[in-house]
């Protein structure tokens, strides 16, 4: 279920994924598939680490360089799709993109990811929104294509 | 008395006429080291060629042509006395980058040799350091850097720890676009002209707010862009003595530059500045330069630097009040402040500007000193002009106390 839209809940939110990140390290074991990916209207620069075991998602990290809006995004993206099966987090990815851009979307699936539902008011900032969820379905659908 | 009146001034201008909002405020435009307003003048100017004397120059033998050959010629006139230069002096190109990259091309990689030298510093615009790194990899001549003072700043004594016979470029901008200090040019072509060294100066952010004089500093070339001084954007020229301009090859060739060729690859070329001036110019544009330049000289140059710097005084005054704001040029003295809100990213505190219709850039500005520097990743700039007021300084400063609570713009 979403989590309710209180503005100053939502601000709680961004500010603590932003100030504590629990998935910002950069993983060692060579298991993990990496994307770079920066962005040239932000200072965003960052690398998205991406772990599967049998098609299941095991960890998903992020780092580098960040403004709030990205780290906050990524941090709760990592948070969002561990455990998650391949399609399962295309899935996610597909229903975060559509709120951004302010389509219709399943927000059953996206938990804390709904407090950037206003994005749209800054539209700058809509690449900083996406940014580590733009790398995270490059390496999703990279998999898809060694099939 | 008032040196410029601003609220006077913003009448020629239609973005203010216009009455124009953003995010459903009033617009306050600090955003003006990137580009500026146009007044009416140019608006007129530009629309004087498309409605009433539409043709294209050169070679005409028809009154309309002969008519737009004339005016480019004018406009040649009042860019060359604007910075007391000859008319022949003055090439028109595409803007600062264009201009940078005319000499790069044309005269670096003409005449640099794989012992030579060019010196830049870490304070400039990507668009003074990428055509010398291309320099550098057609000639093979060595990029080293001026090092600046523990502010930013390049200082003369500086160049003359570094410099040498085998420096052959000193490329630096008059006004740097991120910090704002202004140098002194002046001394700095001094230094570099005792080691045989020509300077080629970016003036993209100084020649739109001071007076600017070649002959007086002896800079061997200058570049800058029109949209930066209320001019149109896709414009701008290239200053260069003449014997140098002599010396540069054209980066493009085409119509427009030659006088004469024939089928077995002879080709004269026109003399300068024609010779840089390939292809159909940007008409519209030299007539809107012209009536830019003719409305900055009514206003004057030295009114313009002077109320620019009472009113960053004023915002300085105000700004230091504010204990989150870390300023990080205090000491620079042009219209540019660059600064952080404590405990808030760059770019999230100019999205919370920009929810307050205010208009700053947040970013590295396309130069990488600030890491070095500033020990920040990323800063917000503001940038004056003449048009802007107490006022626009006021509504800044109030939204900046508020800085904290930059996700207001995605909650309000």
């Amino acid at each position: 279920m979403p989590i309710l839209l209180d503005p100053q809940m939502m601000r709680a939110i961004i500010m603590d994924h932003y100030e504590k990140p629990r998935n910002k390290r950069t993983p060692t074991d060579p298991n993990y598939k990496m994307m770079h990916i920066d962005s040239p209207n932000c200072i965003d620069d960052i690398q998205v680490f991406l772990r599967e075991e049998n098609g299941v998602i095991v960890d998903c990290a992020f780092d580098g360089v960040a403004c709030t809006i990205s780290t906050a995004s990524t941090d709760i993206m990592t948070e969002l799709v561990v455990g998650k099966t391949t399609s399962e987090a295309l899935y996610i990815i597909e229903q975060y993109q559509k709120m951004i851009h302010e389509q219709p979307f399943d927000d059953s699936v996206l938990d804390e990811a709904i407090v950037f539902i206003n994005t749209h008011r800054q539209a700058a900032r809509i690449k900083c929104a996406t940014i580590g969820w733009d790398a995270l379905e490059e390496l999703l659908d990279h998999r898809h294509e060694k099939k | 008395m008032k040196i410029i009146d601003p609220y006077k001034l913003r009448n020629d201008f239609p973005m203010f006429q216009n009455k124009v909002k953003m995010q459903g405020r009033p617009l306050i435009f600090l955003d003006n080291a990137s580009t500026t307003f146009k007044p009416y003048a140019v608006l007129k100017a530009v629309n004087e060629y498309f409605e009433t004397s539409t043709a294209n120059s050169h070679r005409g033998d028809y009154d309309l042509c002969y008519n737009v050959d004339l005016k480019i010629d004018e406009a040649r006139q009042t860019l060359a006395n604007f910075i007391h230069a000859d008319k022949r002096e003055i090439v028109f190109t595409s803007g600062t980058s264009m201009s940078i990259n005319l000499i790069a091309y044309g005269y670096g990689a003409k005449h640099l040799t794989k012992d030579d030298e060019i010196l830049i510093t870490q304070a400039e615009h990507a668009s003074n350091v990428l055509p010398w790194f291309k320099v550098g990899e057609m000639t093979g001549c060595k990029i080293n850097y001026i090092p600046l003072n523990d502010q930013g700043k390049l200082v003369a004594e500086n160049l003359k720890k570094v410099i040498s016979k085998k420096t052959k470029i000193v490329a630096v901008a008059h006004v740097t676009n991120v910090l704002g200090f202004i140098i002194d040019i002046k001394e700095i072509v001094k230094i570099a002209h005792e080691y045989g060294a020509i300077v080629v100066c970016d003036g993209a952010q100084s020649v739109p707010h001071m007076p600017t004089d070649v002959k007086d500093s002896d800079v061997d070339f200058l570049s800058f862009s029109g949209h930066k001084m209320v001019g149109p954007t896709g414009i701008g020229v290239l200053y260069g003595k003449y014997a140098l301009l002599e010396k540069t090859a054209p980066f493009m060739t085409g119509g427009g530059m030659n006088a004469k060729f024939d089928m077995c690859g002879d080709v004269t070329y026109l003399n300068p500045p024609s010779k840089f001036e390939a292809g159909t110019q940007n008409i519209e544009g030299i007539f809107g330069l012209k009536a830019a330049v003719d409305y900055l000289q009514n206003i004057g140059m030295e009114n313009i630097r002077a109320y620019e710097d009472e009113l960053r005084a004023y915002a300085l005054g105000k700004l230091k009040k504010n204990a989150k704001v870390v300023i990080y040029n205090e000491t620079a003295d042009s219209g540019i402040i660059t600064f952080n809100v404590k405990g808030v990213f760059a770019q999230d505190e100019a999205t919370y500007l920009n929810s307050q219709g205010i208009a700053c850039r947040s970013g590295q500005h396309c130069a990488k000193i600030l890491l070095d520097y500033l020990g920040e990743v990323a800063t917000v700039r503001a940038s004056l002009y003449f048009y802007n007021t107490k006022e626009d300084v006021d509504a800044f400063v109030s939204a900046l106390e508020k800085g904290g609570d930059f996700l207001d713009a995605y909650f309000a």
